[in-house]
Formats: C-alpha cells, structure tokens, sequence
C-alpha cells in the first residue's frame, strides 16, 4: 500500500529525519568546531587581551599587506576574467577546450609547485634571475612576488564562474545590440556587465577569499621578512611556533570573521544568480 | 532571394567585437602568470641533470612522503565520498529549517584560510583539546600522527565532493523514479540502478578534485602533523625543507613529481568528464 505514495528514493519519514539529523550533526562537528575553536580561544582571555594582541604592530602590518595584496591582485583577475569570458563564450575558434583547461589549470596545481615555480622563474638561480639582477632588481622575497604568486593561485577563481554564466545566457542579446549599431565596448558595458555583475560579485568575493588566505605559495615567495613580506596567514604561523597561541588565534579571529563574510555575500551572490535564472 | 542573403550574413557576418584583444589579454596573461612558472619548473629540472633529479624524486625520504601522502589523502578523499554525498543528498533532497545555512556552511572550507583551520584542528585534536581529550585516552592519537593529516585533507577538500554533485542531484527527474517505483521497485533497487549511473561521473570527478586538491595541501596539514620525517611529512612540506636547504634539485624533482600527479588527475577529470557529455549525447 505504501508503494503507490512513494515516489521518491529515501523519501520515508524516518529516512528524512535519520539522515537530515545525520546530516547536521557532521555539519556541526566538521564546520562549527573549527570555527567556534578559532573565536573563542582568541577571546578566552577577554576583549583587553584580544585588543592588545590585534594591535600589536606586526600584526597590523600583516593585516595592511594581506588587505594591499586583495587590492591588487582582484582587480587584476577581475579583469582577466572578463576577458577570458569574452573571448571564450563570445566567439568561435580552435583550441578553445585546451584554452579552458589551461585556465582551470591552477586549481589543481599545489600552491608549493606555484611557489617553487615562480621561485624558479624570478628568483636568483632563476632562469630570469641573472637578467633581473643585472637590472638592479629583486623580485623574490619581495611584496611584488606575493602579489604574482597570488595572481597564480586565484587566476581561475573570476574566469570560471563568468565563463560557465555566459556561456549559458549565449551571445543573442550582444549581437543583437551590435547589429542595431552599438559599438563593442557600449555593447559589453550595457548588455553584457548588467547580465553578468552577480557572477563577477561571486568569483570576485571568492578570489579575494583566497588571496587574503593564500598560505603555501606565498610563504615559498615572501622569504616570510617579519614586518616586510609577513601576510596575515604566516603571521599567524609565526605566532603559533614561537607559543603565543593567544596572539595567534586573535590573528587567526579576524580570517575567520572574513570567511564568515564571504559565506555571507557568496550567498547573496547566489540567491539573486538563482532569481535571475528564474 | 534576398532574405535568404540576410540570413546568410546573420550567420557569418554579425560576429561580435573584442576578439583580437580580449583572446590577446587572455593568452598573454596565461603565458606570463601561469605557463611561464611552469616552464620554468620543467626547465630548471631537466638543467639539474636526470641523474640528480631522479636522486631528488626517488630518495627514500622522498618515497616515505609519497606513501603517507597518498594513503592519508585516500583516506581522506574516502570520508569525504561518503560524507559528501551524504550533505550532498540531504541539502538537494529534503527541506527542513536551515537548509539554506546549511548549504552556505559547507562552502567554509573554500572561505577559510587553510592556516586557520590547521590551528583550529590542530587545537581541537591535542591531546587537550575537545577531541584530543575523548579520543587519546583510548589510544586513538590525531594530532601529529597520520590521523591529524588526513583530517586536515578532508576538511579542505570537502566542498569539491559535494558542489559537483549538487547541480547533477537537483537535475534528476523525478519521473524516472517514479516509474521505477511504479514498476514495483524497492528503494535500493532504483537508488543503485537509476540513481548510481546518473550521478557517477559527477561523483568520481568530485572525488579526484578533491583527491587533487589533498595531495597537494599544505597550509591546514603543517600545523597537525607533526611533520617527523619518515613519519608524518607530506610531500609539499619536504619540498619546502628542500628549499630551505636550497637543494634545488631535489625541491625541483619532488615539484615535477607532484605537477605530474596533477596533470594525470587533471586529464582523469576531463576524461570523465568526456565520457559524460558522450552519454548525454547518445541519450
């Protein structure tokens, strides 16, 4: 008899309840404790402790570098994005699944290989290093290496999200836009950008996430020069080694306060991407 | 005639603008940020000599690396198969209060950076943390041991197991399983013969994202590990001991070794990937 009102795999009321409890009870354990672990033990000694701990200079300047280094590089892949996207989903040509793949490239590369690879590159046994030497310029152990180090690691985080959005909406409403006479910046600024801001907004806010929390790649390029090249993820490394477990976890606090943001406008994000799909 | 013409030009004529340049930024930006590194990896290990860096690649404290590596990164990408599809299932499937925070949190590990969550772990698995404290008394050791390493990996490579398979559970159509169950169906019958097929591809390319992503985890890991060499140093973190010993070739073996890795699990995924879009097609 129940057969007939049964319709769907595990739909049973005691299925529903085991496995949404189940499901709740790993989610509180696996992303509750962490975070809950992070805030508390950066408050345990009260709010004058975290104060002082937060405003120790080191930590403002590592708070300064990780914020400059946002600055930079989501900009940067902002813009790279939109041109991948335009290219890939707007036109026709060879070599544009390997094009696609080499922008997700990075995702799957540990950010270790990133940084010995740069390192590689740049650094002064590097293949450009002798040339860059000459010049009189250093670019390993340096602010700017973080900030290419950085653009490595977060490459495909704007590109993905824009090209998988575009390539879905298709490219009739530009065209026709173009055929009615507009030129192709007016095209891309009033059709295209208002079609696409949520999903840039998305990969944006997820790029920035990682940037501000890159850790492998950064600390292979950065040399780590306390108050110089010292991003907030290796400070807090910092800090925990030398057992200020205090100091590290009010550092820590304020990444953590950024994720919990980021969850919050990825949601946005997403909430008006799914509205506007309808 | 003339309207077959316009038609005609509809086709080929009305390309949009911007190609030149935007392909142009593209492929200059790839080549300077992402393929000029590479090249630079690949190069500067064959400069090294095969010899020295098959010295680098095969040293038996490399080979220890490669086997904690890899069996704490299954170990992990196990947990999260069956978690992940656990979530996966749970937020597509039923409505229930929190659901839509529930779907936000499972994206933390995307969002957190992994040298937080390895203090976090780390902190809740010590022998005097939460989880340290129910769990070392019956000789179950985490922290600075295997355990604590594959915990790290899952918790940061969750997320790939769970986003790919979300937007192949929310497509199912519930008629399919309809009619299995109208055919007199059990439960376990249709989930293995319906369900299990269509999701398999999105599953096992979630599965090796995140396999990919563990192996190459380094952030979350040093903080948990312990990191004794021979006992529980990853692959990433001797790559980085390499280079602070600035033996180069051997930071440069163990680098070509892992991007290898990446590039086999990489061609796996579009593999799977083409394998999918093939059955769509036939379909």
């Amino acid at each position: 008899m129940s057969r007939a009102t049964r319709t769907r795999v595990g739909g049973g009321p005691l299925v529903t309840l085991g496995l949404v409890g189940l499901a709740l009870a790993i989610s509180l354990l696996l992303f509750g404790a962490p975070l809950v672990m992070v805030l508390g033990r950066a408050l345990a000694m009260g709010w004058d402790v975290y104060a002082e701990k937060i405003s120790d200079p080191f930590t403002l300047h590592a708070i300064r570098l990780t914020v400059i280094t946002s600055l930079v590089v989501v900009p940067i892949n902002i813009g790279f994005g939109l041109a991948a996207a335009w290219a890939i989903t707007r036109h026709q040509f060879p070599g544009k699944r390997l094009l696609t793949t080499l922008i997700e490239l990075p995702v799957s590369i540990s950010p270790i290989v990133a940084g010995v690879a740069y390192l590689f590159l740049y650094g002064t046994l590097g293949l450009l290093g002798p040339f860059l030497s000459d010049q009189g310029w250093r670019l390993m152990f340096s602010v700017p290496a973080i900030w290419l180090a950085s653009l490595f690691v977060t490459s495909p985080y704007v590109a993905r999200e824009l090209i998988t959005l575009m390539q879905s909406q298709g490219a009739d409403e530009e065209e026709a836009a173009v055929s009615l006479g507009a030129g192709g910046w007016t095209t891309f600024v009033r059709v295209t950008l208002p079609k696409i801001k949520w999903a840039l907004f998305y990969g944006a806010v997820l790029c920035n996430a990682r940037v501000m929390g890159e850790f492998g790649a950064v600390s292979i390029v950065s040399g780590k020069i306390r108050g110089v090249t010292e991003t907030l993820p290796l400070h807090i490394e910092v800090l925990f080694n030398d057992y200020n477990t205090a100091g590290a976890f009010a550092a820590a606090s304020i990444l953590a306060l950024l994720a919990l943001v980021t969850l919050f406008l990825k949601s946005i994000a997403e909430w008006r991407l799914s509205r506007e799909r309808g | 005639m003339s309207s077959r013409s316009t038609i005609g030009g509809r086709r080929r004529g009305r390309v949009l603008p911007g190609f030149g340049l935007s392909l142009g930024i593209t492929l200059s930006y790839l080549s300077i940020i992402v393929l000029a590194p590479i090249a630079a990896l690949v190069w500067k290990a064959g400069d090294a000599g095969l010899v020295e860096l098959w010295a680098g690649i095969s040293s038996p404290r490399a080979l220890d690396t490669y086997r904690l590596t890899l069996g704490t990164a299954l170990a992990a990408t196990a947990f999260n198969a069956v978690v992940g599809f656990l979530l996966a299932w749970v937020l597509v499937r039923y409505q229930f209060p929190g659901r839509r925070l529930l779907d936000a949190v499972v994206d933390l590990p995307f969002a957190l950076p992994t040298a937080v969550a390895g203090i976090a772990l780390s902190a809740i698995f010590a022998p005097t943390g939460w989880a340290g404290a129910l769990l070392e008394p019956h000789g179950i050791k985490v922290a600075y041991a295997p355990a604590g390493i594959a915990v790290a990996m899952a918790f940061t490579s969750i997320p790939f197991v769970i986003r790919s398979l979300q937007p192949v559970l929310e497509d199912l159509e519930p008629e399919v399983e309809e009619a299995a169950f109208s055919l007199g169906a059990g439960d376990l019958a249709v989930f293995r013969r319906v369900l299990v097929p269509a999701l398999l591809p999105a599953f096992l390319s979630g599965c090796a994202l995140a396999f990919s992503r563990a192996l190459g985890e380094f952030g979350a890991i040093i903080f948990i590990a312990g990191n004794i060499p021979g006992e529980t140093e990853v692959t990433t973190l001797l790559t980085f001991i390499r280079l602070e010993e600035f033996d180069y070739p051997g930071a440069a073996g163990l680098s070509v070794a892992m991007l290898a890795m990446s590039f086999s699990l990489l061609f796996l995924v579009n593999a799977i990937e083409y394998w999918r879009q093939r059955r769509e097609d036939r379909s």
